[in-house]
This record gives C-alpha cells, structure tokens and sequence, in this order.
C-alpha cells in the first residue's frame, strides 16, 4: 500500500485500474476529463489492459459501455453534468439490460445558466434509471467505492449498473493523500468478472434488450429491478463489512458525526457535508447537541437506517445542494417519505444551499441551528428556504445595476 | 492547520506550485490539500491556487477564505486583485518582485516580503517561470516546508535536469531570504 497525493478524478482512475476493468469508452466534459486522461494515459503505457474507444457524444458512450458489458467483460465509464443529461436515454436502458458496469459522475451543476461547479441536480435526475448511487465526501472514498461498486454491481442478487458520485472542483482537482491498495489485496475483494446471465459466445447465441408488449412482462420486469435494487441493500452490508476486514476501512450507507447524542441534527451528502461537520464542531464548542448524518447510499435510499438514525431526536435540518424546481429539496422529500410513518418523528426542516457550487459559510450553517432550535421552541417550522448571505445578495445587486435593472430592497436576516 | 493562497496568472504555473507545495508538506509526514481554484482559468488572467497544511487529517473541502500565507507570482497583480483578500494579520505577504517592500505601496500590517524569483529563474534555469523559486523562498520564511521536501516534490513532478534547475533555483532563493532576515 501506498500513500499518495491525488486529486479525486486521479483516485477514481486507481480505483479503475485496480478493478482491472477490460473496456473504457470515453468522451471528455469539465470536470470529469482528467479521469479518462489518466486512464488512456495507462491503457497506452500498458500499464492497463484494457481497450479504450473515444466516441462521438455520452449518448453513444452510455450504449456502448452497456452493449460491452452485454458480452461479459468489466467496464468503466465517465461523465459529468451536461454529459449524463445527453446520455440520458440510454442510462434507463442499459440498467434494464441489467448489466453491471461502473460509471463516475462529477457533479457540476447543470445549464443553464450554464457553470462549471458542483451541485446534485445532475445525479439526482438520474435517481429513478436503476443505477444504484453512492455518494462520496473524500477522494479516498472515490477510489474505494468504485471497488465497492463493481462488487454490488456483478453480484447475481443485484445485476444493476452502478453510479458513483463526486463532487467537481471540491474532490475531482483536489488533491489529497490517499491509500492506493495493493493489487493483490483488491483481487481478494474483487475477482475477475465470470458472467452467468449475459456473454459472448458464437455456440450459444442469446437476445438481449427485446420488446415487450402488453404491461404484464414489462410490469414484472421493472419490478424485478426495483426488488434487486432493494436487496442491495442487504448485499451492501456484506459487502461493505468484507471491505473493511479486507483493508481496514469502512462506509455503511450512512455516516453518523457526534449523532449518538445529538438533537439537531444536519442532513447533508457529499463533500460539503465537511463544511458541516466543521458547523457541527462549532456548533457543539457553543454547547449546542449537534450532530451530522450524512446519506452515503442515496440508491437504494436506506429507509430504515435513516429512520434508526434520526429516531429520537428533536430537530432535522436536510441540507439539499439541489432544487426541483416545482417542488424543493430532494432528499428533504426522501427523508420524510422514509420517516412518515414512524411514530416518534422529529421536526423537519428544509434548506437547499450550495447550489453551483456556492460556499455554504459558518454564519449558513448558524442561521440553520438556529431555525431548529426556534422551531422546536416554538412548535412551528418555517417554510423551505434557500441559504444566500447579504454579502452574497450585495453582489447580487450590484451585478443587476451594471445590467441597467432594477435592484430591489428587501429586509433579510443577517446571516 | 494552516491555508496557503498563491495568485498568478494562467500559465505562471499557480497550480503547480500549489501541488508541489502539497507533495513537499506530505513528503515531510504532515497532511496536505492542493487545488485550483474553483471555475475556468485562462491563460494570462488572474488566477489562485491553494494550499492546506496539517498535523492532522484535514476534513475541510472548500477554497481558502483566510489564508496564512499568501503567495504572488506576479507583481502587476497587485493593481488588479486584492492579493490581501482575507490574509490573517500575523500572516505573511510574499511577492516576486525586485523592488523593496516599501517601494510596492501596500498598505497592510502584516508583514511583507518580496524576492527577485524573476531574476533568480532567468538566471539559473533560463526561463521566466518563478513558481519553484518562490516556494525557496517561502520555506526560507515560513519553515512551514523544508527543502528536502521540496526537492523530493520537484523531482517528482519533473524529473532529470529540468528539476535539477528548479532545485538549484529553489536552494538559491532560499539563502536569499536566509541573507535578508539576518
């Protein structure tokens, strides 16, 4: 084993080349590249064994990473943002052929107006396609969930496609030590890919993706995959206790910070969820009972972990970096759909912040303890809101007098 | 922890000299962070780079607010952007220029360095890039890296007589600060 400084789009390249993948299509969007860079880079030095084909759009991409693994063989794939939203067609598809490849997204948040940084509107849209999600806070975890994932995704009880996520710029160009594991220890965890269900062989000749009409075939296929996407749930923990025993390092589908004894407490994904696990220091220093969940798994969403988690405390705040418009928070709207029906809820608030890639400051994550201890206070919880800081509102306003529009007096609280 | 900020423009080499003041830290057993900042960079525009150092794990993914340090590569720079943007008052501003502080202009209390990188890297590797002789200089001032570790992170970055060059570039600047504080 070896530490070395990479960024998070060169740890999920090593996670790649760990898996010993066999097939890598490829097209190149900010700020996903870097990743196929390296893993060209490897395949041309031979350093990896692999076959690499750049193709004309992610849409050609998706299809052709779903039709090779159709045949039997470990493949990887990359995107971000606008590219997962161009392959989109082909995401539903290939997870109904129920072949289990890998793909990383970087999240970027989407057009328009068109930007470079991160939010999660871009892998939540893909939320419903099949692929199973794993969201991940460090570059470290990059390269360790590609591994994990691979393991869900080729174990017969699951057979789905799996997306693992990072966030642009905050993990994919930064650059930290992280634990490159020996080979031999990664074939231990993951063996070469023996596929039973779908190969390649002129003998026995097999179709694959066929039509179906009348609702009755369609209905139990689409259920089939709904209830292994479930069951994964169940092979995650295997897979993820045979992770740590293999190298020492653990992630449930969940991570609880200072959350045993907490009573409010902060829902948040991905890497700004460190921005509040530092509020949660601050916050506790201030002798305020914070704590952070942080959702690891996001599909399948672990219901029963998240209600076992929260149970008993006094107040949740679901910090979204992602808006449906229409509606508001995604994963605010998960997080009470999972605790509905329980007994002892805490109150639920909503927040989206963070959104292309916007800081989320000290005085944000202030302004949102506060909110919960008032409301546990007071009994009354206030409506979703989006966390934007006067300074932030002054540079707003000065943008819209430079544009000749007129700029707008409102009273906000100074956060 | 402390938070590192260098400013350039695209094409000075600012991420560079932020990955290879992240490898030096990690070659010296502390824990480190590197990153552009975040969004589009051009070459010739203004960009930053950054930098975190630690005893300990580093949790915190965001760019430098307030960082300890702050590191020029460009003294034309200094008319365009607030290089002291956020620098801590005990912190220390490091500036390529040949000039002495007090000729810059700069209005700070905190404490103001500059050094000849331009002069040094012309003469001794032969090119207008300063970023591996400012980090000479700045671990000639902070102590915050050693030398040893910066030599193992240029050799590593670029091998051959082309690191040989940024070193003796870097050992240069270095005794030029050591001379300057006596």
């Amino acid at each position: 084993m070896t530490r070395e400084m990479l960024t998070g789009n060169a740890a999920a390249a090593w996670g790649v080349r760990l898996a010993e993948v066999d097939y890598v299509p490829a097209y190149p969007i900010t700020p996903q590249t870097e990743i196929i860079e390296t893993l060209a880079k490897w395949i041309s030095d031979g350093v990896l064994d692999a076959g690499f084909v750049t193709v004309d759009s992610e849409h050609s991409m998706i299809t052709a990473a779903g039709a090779a693994s159709a045949t039997g063989v470990r493949v990887f794939t990359a995107t971000s943002s606008q590219g997962l939203l161009y392959g989109f067609e082909m995401l539903y598809s290939v997870a109904g052929w129920r072949v289990p490849l890998v793909m990383v997204n970087v999240s970027r948040g989407l057009s328009s107006p068109i930007t470079l940084e991160p939010d999660h509107n871009d892998i939540l849209a893909a939320r419903d396609s099949g692929f199973l999600q794993i969201h991940c806070e460090t570059c470290q975890e990059v390269l360790d969930s590609i591994l994990m994932a691979y393991r869900l995704a080729e174990d017969e009880r699951i057979l789905l496609p799996v997306l693992v996520n990072m966030d642009g710029f905050h993990l994919s160009f930064t650059r930290e030590p992280v634990e490159i594991p020996e080979i031999e220890l990664v074939r231990k965890f993951l063996p070469a890919y023996h596929s039973k269900h779908a190969f390649f062989k002129a003998t026995q000749p097999m179709a694959q993706g066929v039509a179906v009409l009348g609702g009755h075939a369609y209905s139990y296929f689409k259920y089939q995959m709904h209830l292994a996407s479930i069951k994964s749930l169940e092979v995650y923990k295997e897979v993820s206790d045979e992770f740590k025993e293999v190298f020492g390092r653990s992630y449930n589908t969940i991570e609880g910070y200072m959350l045993d004894n907490a009573e409010y407490v902060l829902v948040m994904t991905n890497s700004f969820s460190t921005l509040g696990k530092e509020a949660v220091k601050k916050a506790r220093v201030k002798g305020i009972k914070a704590g952070l969940l942080r959702i690891r798994l996001i599909r399948p969403f672990p219901d029963m972990d998240i209600v076992k988690a929260l149970n008993g405390k006094k107040a949740v705040a679901v910090l979204d970096q992602n808006i449906s418009v229409g509606k508001g928070g995604i994963v605010y709207s998960e997080i009470a759909s999972a605790l509905y029906n329980e007994r002892e809820n805490p109150l639920l608030l909503s927040f989206v912040g963070g959104l292309g890639g916007k800081n989320i400051n000290p005085g944000e994550f202030e302004f949102v303890f506060d909110s919960m201890i008032k409301a546990v206070d007071t009994g009354k919880i206030p409506a979703p809101q989006l966390l934007y800081t006067e300074t932030e509102w002054k540079e707003m306003e000065n943008l819209k007098k430079i544009a000749g529009k007129q700029t707008t007096v409102i009273k906000t609280a100074s956060v | 922890m402390i938070e590192i900020r260098v400013h350039g423009r695209g094409g000075q080499g600012s991420v560079t000299a932020a990955e290879l003041l992240g490898f030096a830290a990690h070659s010296d057993g502390k824990y480190a962070q590197a990153f552009p900042s975040f969004g589009s960079e051009r070459m010739g525009a203004p960009v930053q780079a950054f930098v975190r150092i630690s005893d300990k794990p580093i949790r915190i993914r965001s760019q430098v607010y307030k960082p300890n340090y702050v590191i020029v590569q460009d003294p034309t720079l200094l008319e365009v952007v607030n290089v002291l943007d956020g620098l801590q008052e005990n912190g220390l501003l490091l500036i390529n220029s040949k000039k002495k502080v007090s000729e810059l202009g700069i209005n700070t209390k905190v404490k103001v360095m500059t050094i000849p990188a331009m002069e040094i890297a012309m003469e001794v590797i032969g090119r207008p890039i300063m970023n591996t002789t400012l980090l000479g200089a700045f671990a000639a001032a902070t102590g915050e890296i050693s030398l040893d570790g910066i030599r193992k992170a240029i050799q590593h970055k670029f091998p051959g007589s082309v690191g040989e060059k940024n070193i003796a570039a870097v050992l240069k600047a270095f005794d030029f600060i050591k001379k300057e504080s006596l």
